[in-house]
């Protein structure tokens, strides 16, 4: 089955999306972090988003949701490279990304994450 | 508002796999015509809303893209279209947040304020066809 990598550096997990994804490949990713998680006891999360050329309603779900089960797990989320056209839809759509902490670049979300999981 | 069509483009919409399709399609079109970068990314995005509404509630169907004119200005038109049981109260559907699946209810409301022109034709146990239009800025 088609699945999206997640790599491991330290205490962080990180994944980048680097296709246009389908609705089940979302979900996979969602249970597939959630595990990765608890099996590599992360503290944080960084998702680049940087190739994504439009997050909708599932996506920005998967997204949410991901960051809070990482939240019950003691972990961080943060997303990163949003693009601007992808922020202003998103806005106009009505998601509002709950509890989703964004940064602009990898190098920005990577030190928010360490100073966390230094805490 | 009277307008002509230019050409249309079928897209089916049966598996997951379609919707992604679709999207690739409209941005295709909208690219080729000529449309801004922030006009693609809120068309595809509605297009993904309402592609993914015929698949999980239409049970399946079929997506149209037409290049449209009315004379003065082009247009990207773009048509949902399923035999599925149709939506009993739109109002209902329009809300947002209203949802029978699990959704976030975004999909409708969010697609309508996303494109210039939205419709809805839909009557219980006849299918429901959403059409939505962008005009391109001269
Ligand atoms: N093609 C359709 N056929 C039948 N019912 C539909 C169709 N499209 C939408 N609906 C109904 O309208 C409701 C609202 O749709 P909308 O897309 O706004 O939200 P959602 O799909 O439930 O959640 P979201 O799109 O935010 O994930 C749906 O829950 C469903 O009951
Ligand atoms: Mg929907």
């Amino acid at each position: 089955m088609e699945r999206i990598p997640i790599l491991r550096m330290g205490k962080l997990l990180l994944v980048t999306i680097q296709v246009d994804m389908h609705d089940r490949l979302a979900m996979t990713l969602q249970d597939d972090l959630t595990s990765r998680i608890v099996k590599d006891k992360a503290k944080g999360v960084l998702i680049d988003i940087s190739a994504l050329d439009i997050v909708d309603s599932f996506i920005g779900r998967m997204i949410s949701n991901t960051a809070s089960m990482a939240r019950i797990l003691d972990a961080k989320t943060v997303v990163v490279g949003m693009q601007p056209a992808v922020a202003i839809t998103l806005v106009e759509l009505g998601l509002a990304l709950d509890g989703v902490i964004t940064a602009l670049n990898v190098e920005r979300g990577i030190q928010m994450l360490e100073q966390h999981s230094d805490q | 508002m009277s307008f002509e069509v230019q050409d249309t483009k079928h897209a089916p919409l049966k598996t997951d796999e379609d919707v992604v399709k679709m999207r690739k399609l409209v941005r295709e079109e909208m690219t080729a015509m000529g449309f801004g970068l922030v006009d693609q990314t809120k068309i595809i995005t509605a297009a993904s809303e309402l592609a993914r509404n015929t698949l999980r509630y239409g049970g399946g169907g079929d997506g149209e893209i037409l290049r449209i004119s009315n004379g003065i200005k082009i247009g990207v038109e773009l048509r949902f279209i399923d035999q599925g049981p149709g939506i009993e109260d739109l109002e209902l559907a329009l809300t947002d947040g209203y949802t029978s699946g699990g959704g976030l209810g975004l999909g409708l409301s969010g697609s309508k304020r996303l494109a210039d022109e939205f419709e809805i034709d839909t009557a219980p146990g006849q299918g429901t066809t959403v059409t939505i239009r962008k005009w391109k800025m001269l």
